[in-house]
This record gives structure tokens, C-alpha cells and sequence, in this order.
């Protein structure tokens, strides 16, 4: 699978906002801390805007806040915002019948794999992916300690 | 009211109460099918069978159901949890968590460091659940096919 870079922006400023619902931050902030395009992740923004999943503040200091639920919204939600995660098949346009069934396996099996894809990251919510974080960085930092 | 839940090993007088709790419409019901876990799991006094039941104030709520599987599939041993429900009533106060807890607490002192289970794809609260516990897609692929 490979998610288009809008995807990844989305889920990278969502989790980043969602981390704390409190909290706003700028197109800038969130691009400096995982090193994209403020061009593009500003783009992002305005579809997550639309999406009702992150709030626009305006003013002296305003920015983004997460305004979805974090217990409910799942990666795929967020990912189905930028892309329809079907695989895609080159079929040649001319290509005889004799080749038909196995172009069908073909996408028979490519279909398979799309349905497994769709049900793991319809099933992990931010919630769990941002829990699934913060053990990763606990962690990462108590074999940091040990090292040293 | 999580605070108010405990959990405790199934009595042979609960398998009414797990039998309703079991969420399948009355064509479905499958008391044969219980009455046989029951007589395996809470009768039979086997430290690796598990059948634990949530209660509220005297009133069972919810039930877990898992064992210690060794060697199948050519598996190292390993705990399974098969069977897991939350009356509707009382969901999203962590109940399911408490109990998940527990199962694993007793897998743990039979010296199994992992467990598993399996769930329907189209089951997206059971599977978002159990990834929020921690579980991922493991080592072994579930296979299958119509048998004409």
C-alpha cells in the first residue's frame, strides 16, 4: 500500500491535534515538527476543515484544533478523505479475451488485499493509534535509558 | 459505575444469563452450544479454561471466554480468547477492558506471553476493541473456502 502524501499529511496533523483537543497549532508548527510542505498541509487543512474533523481559529494566535472524536474516527476515515485505497490495475486496453481470466484472478486477488487493508485501518481509531504511540515513545525512551 | 463492576469466575448458575447475553436473534440461540463450553470451562476445573463474568450490583453484565491452546497450527502455547460480550446497556463504561484485563492477568500465571483471537471482518466494535487493547494482525492468516 502506498498512501498518497495527502493522506499522510492528514494523518499527521489529525494525530498531532488530536493528541491534545485543547490545544492549536499552525500549518507551520505541525510542517516543522514532521518536515512537509506547509504549501501542501495547508491544502490538507482545508479539506479536514470541510470534513468537520479539524476547526479553523482565526486571529493573534489562532490556528488548528481537532474538533472530531477520537474514540470514533478511524484512519480510514481520515485516509478516505484523500484517496479510495483500491489498488490499481494497468489493464491494457486492448487485450484479447483469452486473457480475461487471468487479468480477473489478477484483480480478484488485488481486491483481497484492498478488503484487508480497508478492515485494519477501519478498525483503529486515533484514539488507539495515538495510545499505541505513546507506549512506542515510553518505550523508545526506557531503551534510551538503559543505553546510557 | 466502573468502579461497581467486579469480575469472578462463571458459576454453572450464570449460563442463562450468558446464554441471553450472547447476541444472537432467537433462531440463532446455540444453548446446546453454551451448555458444552459451560461443561468445559466452568465445570471442568482446569486452571487453562477460562469463563469470567462482569457484574454490576449482583447482575451479571458481560462475560469473557478464552483457554491455553498449545501446538495447534503448529503454535508455541498461546492463550485464545474465543467468546466476549457486553450487555448494550452497560457498554463504553470499560467493562470489556476490566474483563480483558483479568483473561490476560490468568493466561500470563500459565506462562503464555501472547494472545489472540479472531473476529469478524465486518464486526468493526469487537475488532476496534481489541485493537485498542493492544492486539495487531499476528503471525497466522485465517484461510477458507465454500466447499461445493
Amino acid at each position: 500500500m502506498k498512501l498518497n502524501k495527502g493522506s499522510l499529511f492528514a494523518l499527521l496533523a489529525v494525530l498531532e491535534l488530536a493528541s491534545d483537543c485543547t490545544r492549536q497549532l499552525s500549518t507551520t508548527d505541525i510542517a516543522e515538527k514532521y518536515g512537509i510542505s506547509t504549501h501542501h498541509l495547508a491544502k490538507v487543512m482545508r479539506n479536514l476543515v470541510h470534513a468537520g474533523l479539524v476547526q479553523a481559529v482565526r486571529g493573534v494566535g489562532g490556528g488548528y484544533r481537532f474538533a472530531g472524536n477520537v474514540g470514533r474516527t478511524t484512519l480510514l476515515d481520515v485516509i478516505q478523505l484523500f484517496e479510495t485505497l483500491e489498488s490499481e490495475l494497468d489493464v491494457p486496453n486492448h487485450r484479447s479475451k483469452a486473457g480475461e481470466p487471468i487479468m480477473a484472478e489478477l484483480q480478484s486477488i488485488t481486491s483481497e488485499i484492498d478488503d484487508l487493508t480497508k478492515a485494519v485501518l477501519d478498525t483503529i481509531t486515533l484514539e488507539t493509534a495515538l495510545k499505541s504511540t505513546r507506549h512506542r515513545a515510553v518505550a523508545a525512551a526506557g531503551a534510551a535509558g538503559k543505553k546510557a | 459505575m466502573k468502579n461497581r463492576v467486579s469480575i469472578r469466575n462463571a458459576m454453572p448458575s450464570d449460563l442463562e444469563t450468558i446464554i441471553a447475553l450472547d447476541e444472537v436473534g432467537p433462531e440463532e440461540e446455540k444453548p446446546a452450544y453454551w451448555r458444552g463450553i459451560f461443561d468445559h470451562y466452568v465445570k471442568g476445573g482446569k486452571k487453562d479454561r477460562i469463563f469470567l463474568v462482569a457484574e454490576i450490583a449482583g447482575e451479571v453484565v458481560g462475560f469473557i471466554s478464552g483457554e491455553i491452546r498449545a501446538w495447534e497450527f503448529g503454535s508455541p502455547p498461546c492463550g485464545w480468547v474465543f467468546a466476549l460480550a457486553v450487555s448494550p446497556e452497560t457498554r463504553g463504561i470499560g467493562i470489556a477492558q476490566r474483563m480483558f484485563e483479568e483473561i490476560c492477568k490468568r493466561l500470563k500465571q500459565g506462562r503464555v506471553t501472547t494472545v489472540r483471537t479472531m473476529v469478524d471482518r465486518s464486526n468493526k466494535a469487537t475488532l476496534s476493541f481489541f485493537r485498542s487493547q493492544g492486539l495487531r494482525s499476528g503471525r497466522y492468516i485465517e484461510l477458507e473456502k465454500e466447499i461445493d
